[in-house]
């Protein structure tokens, strides 16, 4: 009796107070979730059970779709520029020594920590139409001042720049933590046998490289389709809805217009994509694992 | 040939330090014109230090918003998040690492499950939720939707640590006579005490720096974190440039010091988070 005393209670002191929290903090909600989605519930209070005809709305829901589009545009325009741009400043920092080395991917990095709304507001700035200084830059290459955020063309690859800036730190890092295992001894060997920087980039870096570039492509598909900070605080989801995400109608759906079962139809739905690409992401890092 | 591949060597240098600075420069842009009188933000030109630095913008916020009240908010809540992360999920990795019980690898099978979920497609139940206690409004219902964010994969970090300590220190403390909670405290907490600071700095800035959720349940200016405290000042200043920045200026100060100062920890922490072992 003693005995499976002094077994049982240091397993619900450590284990008990996690269980609860994940319990009613996450596994509650994310049935909750569910059940609303079956409703038309208000954000508060209750509704009516109305089966599936959130989900059946959700098909021909056209701001739904063009959220869908405009937020595949984003990831587009983000993931690989992105993992590219981070392997290129990884590249850079890793040749580097000591002092230098630490202030450099300071730069590279410092971004990265930033709240959302600073780096939002930092960037409005830079980009004003009228006293900004990027425009001096913008009417250089296309002759005049850009209302940015306000163009239709413009909005987006202009938040996908701006994210870019401020994720690539992340990138950066894991980029060098991979170029660091890379033995230095096969750069000795080929350069004894006469291989140039691309060969060497091409024949030794970017094979071995390889299997963190897939773990970033991944982590970044997952990251950006979740977005919603720069865009609510750049555009608002305009021009004309052009930079309308998902999660920006989540939450249209649910706090503006008190529609919280279809609003919790829509998080399914961003759910459902996420995990089924961290799925993906997961069986990437067993094998890296089983290597 | 040699002097040839070091011209190279140089200016490869040359380039990652002139990429670089332009990098960072927004960042120095706004700090610099956070430092600058509002006629001198808007003169045409660009100028790179500021002709009459003054402080006025930053004495502007201070007296003209609650920010010193969202400094405490932002504080409570992002420490108050960081605790409870590291201590709840501590205990539940040494759990499932070294004890054996019922529903184990269950439980660990639905905390990496969870990792899918993503935080901002939970805002709908949470609040439905904080509503449920009473909490809208309130640090409590700032704090508890944001510790499902991190849980999970702090866990999965502390589980990995715990995992690879050898099982020699766990049965010569049994041989001593310690219990469950000694070994823990005084062989598994101590032993993995960096992995510790990285982890709950790493928590400290992520939770400093969410937006979304505090922005969804601080209803009111008394309740705001600092970074959603900013952008309301945003609406109330209008076009006042230099004081928009410096209230962005304060409320990334904690965060960039913590990195500056902990930079070794923090990128451990992305390392661990990430999956891979620093």
């Amino acid at each position: 009796m003693a005995d499976r005393r002094s077994e049982t209670l240091p397993i619900v002191v450590f284990v008990a107070p996690f269980v609860i929290a994940f319990s009613v903090l996450f596994i509650y909600p994310m049935l909750n979730m569910i059940e609303l989605s079956f409703t038309d519930a208000p954000l508060i209070g209750a509704g009516q059970w109305v089966g599936w005809r959130n989900y059946l709305r959700l098909i021909e829901d056209g701001l739904f779709k063009d959220s869908v589009v405009h937020t595949g545009y984003f990831v587009l325009l983000t993931v690989v520029p992105n993992t590219l741009l981070g392997l290129a400043f990884a590249m850079m920092v890793v040749r580097l020594k000591g002092w230098l080395q630490s202030i450099v991917l300071a730069c590279f990095f410092l971004p990265y920590i930033l709240p959302s709304s600073v780096v939002t507001l930092l960037w409005g700035w830079l980009l004003d139409f009228q006293f900004g200084i990027a425009q001096y830059l913008i009417a250089w290459f296309v002759g005049s001042r850009v209302s940015v955020f306000r163009d239709a063309n413009w909005a987006m690859p202009m938040v996908a720049f701006v994210t870019i800036w401020w994720t690539n730190g992340f990138n950066v890092l894991l980029f060098i933590a991979g170029l660091r295992n890379i033995p230095p001894d096969l750069y000795d060997a080929a350069s004894v046998d006469g291989a140039g920087r691309w060969r060497q980039f091409r024949d030794i870096t970017w094979p071995l490289i390889w299997p963190v570039t897939v773990l970033v492509l991944t982590f970044q598909l997952i990251i950006q389709l979740k977005i919603f900070d720069q865009v609510y605080l750049l555009t608002q989801g305009g021009p004309f809805n052009s930079t309308y995400v998902v999660v920006q109608y989540i939450y249209k759906q649910a706090f503006t217009l008190n529609h919280g079962g279809y609003g919790a139809t829509v998080s399914l739905f961003l759910v459902v994509m996420i995990a089924a690409l961290s799925v993906l992401q997961l069986q990437i890092l067993r094998t890296r694992e089983a290597r | 040939m040699r002097i040839r591949l070091s011209l190279v060597d140089l200016l490869i240098t040359l380039v990652t330090l002139a990429v670089a600075a332009t990098w960072v420069f927004p960042l120095y842009w706004t700090v610099v014109t956070t430092l600058k009188p509002e006629y001198e933000v808007v003169a045409p030109g660009i100028r790179l230090v500021p002709e009459t630095p003054t402080l006025a913008s930053y004495i502007y916020v201070f007296v003209h918003t609650i920010i010193g009240q969202w400094y405490v908010n932002s504080l409570v809540t992002a420490s108050a998040v960081t605790f409870l992360v590291v201590t709840l999920s501590a205990g539940c990795a040494y759990a499932i690492s070294q004890l054996k019980f019922p529903g184990r690898r269950l439980l660990y099978g639905v905390i990496v499950a969870s990792f899918m979920v993503p935080a901002p497609a939970l805002i709908v139940p949470h609040f439905v939720l904080m509503n449920d206690f009473g909490l809208i409004n309130t640090w409590g219902g700032i704090i508890l939707p944001q510790l499902v964010l991190i849980l999970p994969i702090v866990v999965m970090v502390y589980k990995q640590f715990f995992d690879s300590i050898p099982r020699e220190f766990r049965e010569a403390a049994v041989v001593d006579g310690a219990n469950e909670f000694d070994i823990f405290i005084k062989i598994f907490v101590p032993m993995t005490w960096g992995v510790t600071a990285a982890l709950a700095i790493y928590t400290f800035i992520a939770t400093w720096n969410n937006f979304l959720w505090p922005f969804l349940v601080a209803t009111s200016d008394t309740t705001m974190t600092v970074p959603v405290g900013i952008v309301q000042v945003h609406d109330a200043f209008g076009v006042q440039y230099a004081r928009n920045l410096a209230g962005a200026v304060l409320a990334a100060l904690p965060v960039a010091a913590a990195y500056l100062i902990f930079q070794r920890r923090v990128t451990e922490a992305i390392m661990l988070s990430a999956g891979i072992k620093g």
